[in-house]
């Protein structure tokens, strides 16, 4: 592809019995991520017969197929063409995405590790706050809890590493950072990630005709909002986020 | 009145399951289901009825069931010390459970998972289009005493046949293929986690079994700094430690411990059925290997009705052997094909 550095991706390798992956990139970067979600939503546009199931992770797509229904290399001859098709790392991201507004309280008791978190990231907590609500972030994948998005990239400042002992338990709706990433608990959890802002979005709702809240390539701006507007903000399903398509 | 089966007593691991709900990896959600499958298509089998059916799958431990009418069951995957009214009954088979007869259902006496099949399949509002619990994200919840659960209608009157069941219970050795990872691991550890014996740990669940290996654990020079990948059922991931951990149904959808290697879907549940302390060991086949295997199992399953056999009763044993029905095999004529999963 066009960057050296990025000369021997994308890879095509199994996954398992009945899956292949597709990967961009063995580090997490933009082209990377843009690629494999990029490249998943062709997937689904194929439908190619056999194809079971598809996802993408920070820069890879995947997919699960029936190998006793369409075998392995035909399957593979199909991902190496589709590959060839275009340079992934430059295409545009899949159609139908949407910019979610999420209020968000930070610092204080509904989040105590924003002082700590801005400090590691060489900020005050307002140029801390103001660095990373600027800005919309990527939902760059979807995993680890049903609905969980990893949101980024941040600015260069945010590479900081997480913590080497777990934060008991940060409560469902936390915005926790570290890696010049964002996470986003739709349960409580204990973390290594550092809890700098509350919000009162709930992200996964299984009895909800749209059970998940965000989808992969979605586009999120947090808003930061008094701390008494919390309590307010959790009457609503939505937890006061509004949304609008974006492309 | 709504055809139940009422929940007397139930052990600690009881829950409702089918296939699982594929669909929602993008979205951070694993299949989940049965931790046995092939015990799902045995139950489906034995009761001539579609293997999408949920049952009840039973952790160590069952409990004690009453039917609101009468029901058609089988008992598959682990076996159980179970009996309807205090009669010893088969596993691996089905039996008519009276309406208002107590089925008690004891711990293993072999394996971990056990399932008892209803006639119509248990029918449990759906969450997300199946009626598994996945308690990992949270989806429904164990089995309590006191509660009900829907059973769907039953066409089919046939009872009293048995399967010869695969034997999965008490470990052994499970193919592997290669996978995404598999290279980051030098050919000589590859060697060596060929040729050592695991203990299954007790630490285990329905995400996935930890295993002792005899001897040192085992490392991949790639380190701790793996990007998150993709996790699907079976696969072996190692930790931090150097010990494996089989990863199963209810996983979760991504990971960074790197992986050695996937375990074939059709051995899954001997990894599943492995008891603490029983022993495992693996073996690498190649993937034309894994399609040519995992072929002939689909076809084992799709024959599993025409093997199943009328039960042999002992008649000494029978104390009111007037009131059985004799002749065994008779259907209602309402046949359709094994449904794959």
């Amino acid at each position: 592809m066009s960057d050296p550095a990025t000369a021997t991706w994308p890879q095509i390798r199994t996954a398992g019995y009945d899956g292949f992956l597709v990967s961009f990139g063995d580090r997490l970067s933009e082209p990377a991520n843009r690629a494999a979600l990029a490249f998943r939503d062709a997937i689904e546009k194929a439908g190619w017969d056999g194809v079971e199931e598809s996802s993408t992770s920070l820069v890879s797509a995947y997919l699960r197929f029936d190998p006793l229904h369409r075998d392995h290399a035909t399957m593979r001859a199909g991902l190496e063409a589709l590959l060839q098709d275009r340079d992934w790392f430059a295409a545009d991201l899949p159609g139908g995405r949407r910019l979610w507004r999420v209020p968000t309280v930070f610092g204080g008791d509904a989040a105590p590790q924003l002082d700590e978190a801005a400090r590691a990231a060489g900020l005050s907590a307002a140029d801390a706050i103001a660095s990373i609500t600027s800005n919309p972030v990527r939902v760059q994948t979807i995993g680890f809890a049903p609905g969980m998005p990893y949101l980024g990239e941040l600015p260069p400042a945010w590479d900081i590493p997480r913590q080497t002992t777990l934060t008991g338990q940060v409560p469902a709706g936390g915005l926790c950072v570290a890696i010049r990433q964002l996470v986003l608990f739709p349960v409580a959890t204990p973390t290594g990630w550092r809890h700098i802002g509350q919000t009162a979005v709930r992200l996964f709702r299984p009895d909800a005709a749209e059970p998940f809240l965000l989808r992969p390539g979605d586009e999120v701006l947090f808003q930061p909002v008094e701390t008494d507007a919390l309590s307010s903000l959790q009457s609503d399903p939505d937890g006061g986020a509004t949304c609008e398509v974006i492309g | 009145m709504t055809r139940a089966l009422i929940i007397h007593r139930a052990g600690p691991g009881v829950t409702v399951q089918d296939m699982g709900r594929p669909g929602f990896l993008a979205f951070g959600l694993s299949r989940g289901g049965a931790a046995d499958r092939l015990a799902l298509s045995e139950g489906a089998a034995l009761l001539g009825q579609d293997a999408g059916c949920a049952a009840l799958e039973m952790a160590g431990m069952g409990g004690e069931f009453e039917a609101t009418e009468d029901m058609r069951i089988a008992l598959t995957g682990a076996p159980m010390q179970a009996s309807i009214d205090g009669t010893r009954i088969a596993w691996n088979a089905s039996h008519l459970l009276p309406q208002g007869a107590r089925l008690s259902i004891g711990a293993t006496l072999a394996g971990v998972y056990g399932y008892l099949h209803l006639g119509g399949g248990i029918e449990t509002p759906p969450i997300l289009g199946a009626h598994s619990a996945h308690l990992a994200a949270g989806l429904s919840a164990p089995v309590k005493t006191g509660e009900r659960l829907n059973v769907g209608e039953d066409a089919r009157t046939d009872t009293g046949f048995t399967l010869p069941a695969e034997d999965r219970c008490g470990g052994g050795t499970v193919r592997i293929v290669a996978s995404l990872q598999t290279e980051f691991f030098a050919p000589s550890e590859r060697t060596r986690f060929q040729t050592t014996t695991f203990r299954r740990d007790a630490r285990g669940n329905r995400m996935g079994v930890r295993l002792e290996p005899e001897g040192d654990g085992f490392h991949s020079e790639a380190g701790l700094s793996v990007l998150s990948e993709v996790i699907v059922p079976g696969d072996i991931q190692i930790t931090g430690d150097g010990t494996p951990f089989v990863l199963l149904s209810e996983c979760q959808t991504t990971g960074g411990y790197p992986r050695i290697g996937s375990v074939l879907p059709v051995d899954l549940p001997r990894v599943v059925q492995a008891r603490p302390g029983e022993e495992l060991r693996f073996t690498f086949v190649t993937l034309d290997d894994a399609v040519q295997i995992e072929a002939r199992a689909r076809d084992d399953r799709q024959g599993l009705r025409s093997k199943r056999v009328p039960l042999i009763r002992d008649p000494a044993t029978i104390p009111d052997l007037l009131s059985y029905q004799l002749i065994s095999g008779v259907t209602a004529g309402q046949d359709s094909d094994a449904t794959e999963a």
